[in-house]
């Protein structure tokens, strides 16, 4: 497994510079979380929060077992319940929320401060805080409504795919924990061929639109779900069902970027050009003196 | 030359309005600038490092917007648009090129004045507008996500406008000589005012 130094970094914000390209042989990762399974127990919130040492405010509960009711600074993950009534059936429909950790990360892409979002050769995007500057630009490049800004310190917090535990071979902490074995972690190859037999199984028990969610719209994600209603993700406490970086998002830190400099450079050389073809605007004698008769005729 | 060869174009006051903006300004585009192009990200070392420019940035949008709300107030009513600005910007190419000589006699502005002064109204403007909704600090709470993307866009096209402006708006007044004292002394010669803006010296003339 990479050993995620810098010679694992395979993007970086905001910087020009081209990354490490000598290792070849990266692993990609992926986190399968298999929705079917779930029971809800949030053993997998308990890790998280466990292992990277973090504490959750004591909130107030919105009558669900949503619990708390959003991912926040502290909870990198939530479990999300959707009830959902379908003739005379009901399905609790349990989602493990967090980061995906895109392959074609839009907070990574909309962040202005070089080196505070980075992704790994294994797929995995990390946000490196101490190069964070609070702007909350992230949140806007995310589809997926992720990241979250600390009140206290004003960085930004997400799930790291517990890139610490992986890199010396570990499987993410909440994986860990899961009493059902409802979330594999491996490579993400692996988790695909396991996706499949899972789809099978789903399948033939009657779930005939169970598939994989890694939607392409973002490249695949290295977090990705086994669904039953693979044709609905948005069933699913909003899952996006075709999610992509905004084209708002694409204009800002795409084109806009370019093109502003150019013209703003254009103007400079304009006004350096017509300055030295032209010379300065000057004011004649002959309008010195018309000045001052109007004025009264004093000269000066 | 003594105070009495002069004309006297803007009061104490209007020029510390103007120093106010000016500056703020050229603050608020330098610090915008760093967040807006890695390559330029250096400039936040300018303002105390990356979180320093960012939360340092809006503060001197609200000073921008509230001097500049000044200046509009004093100067709109010499800003709108009558037949001559349009003369004036037929002959654009005449202007530039230093033959200003059959062009009508212009009042205090003349018509690149006066869209220097609308576009930055409407730009500071917009530029407020959509700087509050980025300001996550205080307002995060007020608008959606796909609203704050919207307002990003908003903000770096309206900031590329309001800089190129700018730089128009400097560039003139480095180049028509003369013009910087208006600034720095509040006064501008006869020879000066005979030239560029004979309607308002004459009116000037003519006051009691
Ligand atoms: C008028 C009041 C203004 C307010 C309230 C305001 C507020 C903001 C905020 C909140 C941001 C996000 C980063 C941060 O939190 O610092 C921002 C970014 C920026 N601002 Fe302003 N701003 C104002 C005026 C201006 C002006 C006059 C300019 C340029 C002449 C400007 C240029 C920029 C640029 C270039 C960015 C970076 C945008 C990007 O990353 O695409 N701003 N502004
Ligand atoms: S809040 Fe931090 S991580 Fe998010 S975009 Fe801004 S600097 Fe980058
Ligand atoms: S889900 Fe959001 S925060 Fe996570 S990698 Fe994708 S864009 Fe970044």
């Amino acid at each position: 497994m990479a050993t995620l130094q810098s010679l694992d970094i395979r993007r970086r914000s905001a910087s020009n510079e081209a990354p490490p390209q000598i290792r070849q042989n990266a692993m990609e990762v992926a986190k399968l979380i298999d929705v079917s399974k779930c029971i809800g127990c949030k053993a997998c919130q308990a890790a998280c929060l466990e292992w990277n040492d973090l504490k959750q405010e004591i909130g107030y509960t919105d009558g669900t077992y949503n619990n708390p009711t959003d991912l926040t600074p502290a909870s990198w993950t939530v479990m999300r319940f959707t009830e959902y009534e379908h003739g005379d059936d009901l399905e609790w429909l349990i989602r493990k929320d967090g980061c995906m950790h895109c392959d074609d990360p839009g907070c990574l892409k909309a962040c202005p401060a070089p080196g505070a979002i980075v992704q790994y050769t294994n797929g995995i995007v990390d946000f490196v805080s101490e190069n964070c500057i609070g702007c909350g630009y992230c949140v806007k490049g995310c589809p997926f409504n992720v990241p979250r800004i600390s009140k206290v310190d004003r960085k930004a917090y997400k799930c790291t795919l517990c890139s610490d535990r992986v890199s010396v071979g570990q499987a993410p902490a909440c994986a860990k924990a899961c009493p059902t074995q409802a979330i594999y972690f491996g490579s993400k190859q692996d988790m695909i061929v396991h996706a499949e037999h899972r789809i099978t199984d789903l399948k033939s028990r009657g779930f005939k639109n169970a598939g994989l969610y890694n939607p392409p719209g973002v490249g695949g994600t290295h977090v990705m779900y086994v669904l039953h209603h693979a044709d609905k993700p948005s069933l699913y406490a909003g899952l996006p069902d075709d999610p992509k970086i905004s084209p708002m998002v694409g204009l800002w830190k795409g084109i806009l970027k370019p093109i502003s400099l150019a013209a703003i450079a254009f103007a400079g050389v304009f006004g350096f050009l017509h300055y030295i073809t032209k010379g300065p605007n000057e004011v004649s004698e002959a309008d010195q003196r018309k000045g001052d008769e109007l004025a009264g005729g004093k000269h000066s | 030359m003594s105070e009495n060869n002069v004309v006297s174009r803007y009061t104490t006051a209007a020029r510390i309005n103007h120093w106010i903006t000016a500056v703020s300004l050229i603050l608020l585009a330098l610090s915008g600038m760093a967040l807006f192009h890695p390559s330029l990200y250096f400039l936040t070392n300018l303002f105390g490092g990356g979180q320093m420019t960012r939360a340092v940035h809006p503060w001197i949008g609200v000073v921008l917007f509230f001097s500049f709300l000044g200046l509009f107030f004093r100067f709109f009513t010499l800003n709108l648009w009558n037949r001559d600005d349009t003369v004036w910007m037929k002959n654009l190419g005449a202007v530039i090129n230093d033959r200003e000589e059959g062009l009508p006699e212009l009042g205090k502005y003349n018509a690149g004045q006066k869209l220097v002064f609308w576009g930055q109204s409407i730009l500071i403007l917009l530029l407020f507008g959509s700087g509050l909704v980025l300001w996550d600090v205080y307002f995060e709470a007020f608008t959606s996500i796909d609203q704050k993307r919207l307002s990003a866009v908003v903000h770096a096209l309206c900031a590329i406008g309001a800089i190129l402006i700018w730089i128009v708006h400097v560039y003139a007044a480095i180049w028509v000589k003369g013009t910087l004292r208006a600034m720095t002394r509040g006064s501008v010669t006869r020879g000066w005012s005979w030239k560029h803006h004979r309607k308002w010296f004459r009116q000037e003339v003519g006051k009691p």
